[in-house]
């Protein structure tokens, strides 16, 4: 393999790290901070994607980026009063709402499953022909992504040091001080899950476009590939100032992708992806957990075989 | 100040299981008045603090706070007028933020997108120092790593960050070591002397109970069984506190953690 196969492939991994860490960047937000776990990202992905193509589609590349952020904090506000004002588990409001938007996202396609981008205008293409004859000319995908990532960790940054971030991070912090304060954590709440939707949705609607294609199964699994990027981020970055776990945070969700990567070209199957992140998800949460009881099993297993003294 | 009038409160109600916490109880405490609390296991002591705060709604009576009716008001509305601290050190502050975003948020001045400035550093600062435990030059560091003891003196300070019109503490230094406990009970006192707070307090050590504060009240089975203030509670000792219990209630006072020294 020559090295500019190795690059290009590099590349690729670049531009997807990128596009998918605004969701892990939105997990980061709902999971870490609010302490949330957000089941409906699959479908608020998803969401941002058709919306977002729907609307470039129609001609509006430019519009097409806020009107996948609004469906996305639609959605994040609905999941979020389903479990804050409805009495609904938080699990279970995030299913209930992944669910219900598959046929809204179908609807939104208008009864397909599959849309067609090859010859729209998009945010991508737009750059594209400005950039003709310059040396980036190829780097659009790149520019966007990073751009998109830029904005959103510097949001966080900032909004997270407000009032209204602090009340949301002790939210998730300690929910019992939270009860008895005069913080409402039904707006706290309300407000986290918006934000972070709106995150997942821009993310989708950014995959859609640099590819020129949504189908229905864009956003499957989306949520577990952005807690394994999420959980890689925590360890290289995971304590320290807000915005350097921000950082780490995207640098987690490329290391996964140039993870993922290497190991096509080892020739692992394509649909082992969700596979691997599932292993990668259960291995970083449950680590601790096994670390914590390892003392005790091997004890037991000592004293099985009759080696400790009494 | 603060009035409960003929306030009840049935758990599980209609099941095997059904509890009158409180019991068509009635109360009035005027302004500065720091009241402590006594009384048996199950008394109703914490549920009159809950229903006071608005954890649960009371099933029928009136609350009502500087005039004002609070009886249906939600928990995080009265926050704002009641402080309130808990007999767990932990449940008061956030551990994974610092000190001073603890304070941030306590201070609650400031809108919704404003960050901490110098000038509320400062401020967190000059407070800090008053507790004496060296937390001032600590404020970037997560409230995790602090003893319990100085959580519990951080979360007191929170609660009074904005005097309340009424202060709540359950049993705020029962999780303490006794050197611990005194200390925060003096920080306590100061603050409550300092800003003129009404204060109710929940204790288990009979001795505090008349050492501190105007006035005691006593609780059995959701009422209140004995209050006294003013020349009756000076000469009171702890024997005549556990006399007038079983006079009124017709046992002995019992209760798992009481200290009767």
């Amino acid at each position: 393999m020559d090295i500019n196969s190795i690059l290009a492939l590099g590349e690729n991994a670049l531009q997807l790290g990128l596009i998918s860490s605004l969701t892990v960047l939105a997990l980061f937000l709902s999971y870490s901070m609010l302490n949330v776990c957000d089941l409906s990202t699959d479908g608020c992905f998803t969401l941002g994607a058709t919306v977002g193509a729907v609307v470039a589609i129609a001609g509006h590349p430019l519009l097409s980026i806020p009107a996948a952020m609004a469906a996305g904090v639609i959605s994040g506000f609905i999941t979020a009063f389903l479990q804050t004002k409805m009495g609904i588990n938080s699990l279970l409001a995030g299913i209930i709402v992944n669910t219900g938007l598959y046929s809204v996202n179908i609807a939104v396609m208008g009864n397909s499953s599959l849309l067609n981008m090859n010859r729209t205008k998009t945010v991508f293409t737009m750059l594209k022909s400005v950039l003709e004859n310059t040396p980036f000319s190829q780097e659009y995908v790149l520019i966007i992504a990073l751009i998109a990532v830029i904005f959103v960790v510097i949001f966080l940054s900032l909004f997270l040091r407000t009032k209204l971030g602090l009340a949301i991070r002790a939210t998730g912090d300690n929910p019992d001080m939270v009860r008895s304060s005069s913080i409402n954590p039904v707006f706290t709440t309300i407000v986290g899950l918006c934000i972070s939707n709106s995150f997942t949705a821009l993310s989708g609607c950014l995959l859609a476009q640099s590819q020129k294609s949504v189908n229905i199964d864009i956003g499957t699994g989306m949520v577990t590939i952005a807690l394994a990027s999420l959980l890689i981020g925590g360890i290289f970055l995971g304590k320290g100032k807000i915005p350097l776990r921000a950082v780490g945070v995207v640098l987690g969700s490329i290391i996964f992708r140039v993870i993922y990567t290497v190991a096509l070209r080892f020739d692992m199957p394509a649909y082992m992806l969700k596979l691997v992140s599932s292993v990668i998800v259960i291995i970083a949460i449950s680590a601790p957990y096994i670390k914590s009881k390892l003392p005790t099993f091997k004890r037991k297993l000592l004293l099985k075989a009759g080696k400790e003294a009494a | 100040m603060l009035t409960l009038s003929h306030i009840s409160k049935t758990f599980n109600p209609g099941t095997v299981n059904a509890k009158t916490a409180l019991n068509d109880l009635s109360f009035h405490a005027d302004k500065g008045d720091f009241v402590t609390i006594i009384g048996a296991n199950g008394a109703g002591k914490s549920t009159l603090f809950n229903a006071i705060s608005g954890s649960f709604m009371t099933d029928s009576g009136r609350i009502s706070l500087d005039g004002k009716d609070i009886t249906l008001m939600p928990e995080f509305k009265r926050a704002r007028q009641i402080g309130r601290l808990f007999q767990d050190p932990m449940r008061g502050s956030a551990p994974g933020m610092s000190i001073e975003e603890n304070l941030s948020l306590a201070a609650g001045h400031g809108g919704w997108m404003s960050s901490i400035s110098k000038k509320d550093k400062a401020n967190f600062r000059e407070k800090l120092a008053l507790l004496g435990m060296g937390l001032e030059d600590r404020m970037k560091q997560p409230v995790g790593l602090l003893s319990g003891g100085q959580r519990q003196a951080l979360t007191l300070m929170m609660a009074t960050f904005n005097p309340p019109k009424v202060l709540l503490l359950d049993e705020h230094t029962a999780a303490l070591d006794p050197g611990t406990a005194e200390k925060v009970l003096a920080i306590t006192k100061q603050i409550v002397e300092e800003n003129g707070l009404t204060c109710l307090m929940i204790t288990h050590n009979m001795q505090s109970a008349l050492d501190l504060g105007n006035r005691t009240i006593m609780m059995n089975s959701g009422n209140i069984v004995y209050d006294v203030s003013g020349d009756d509670r000076k000469n009171l000792t702890v024997n005549d506190l556990l006399l007038k219990f079983k006079e009124s209630v017709g046992k002995e006072l019992d209760n798992d953690r009481m200290l009767l020294s």
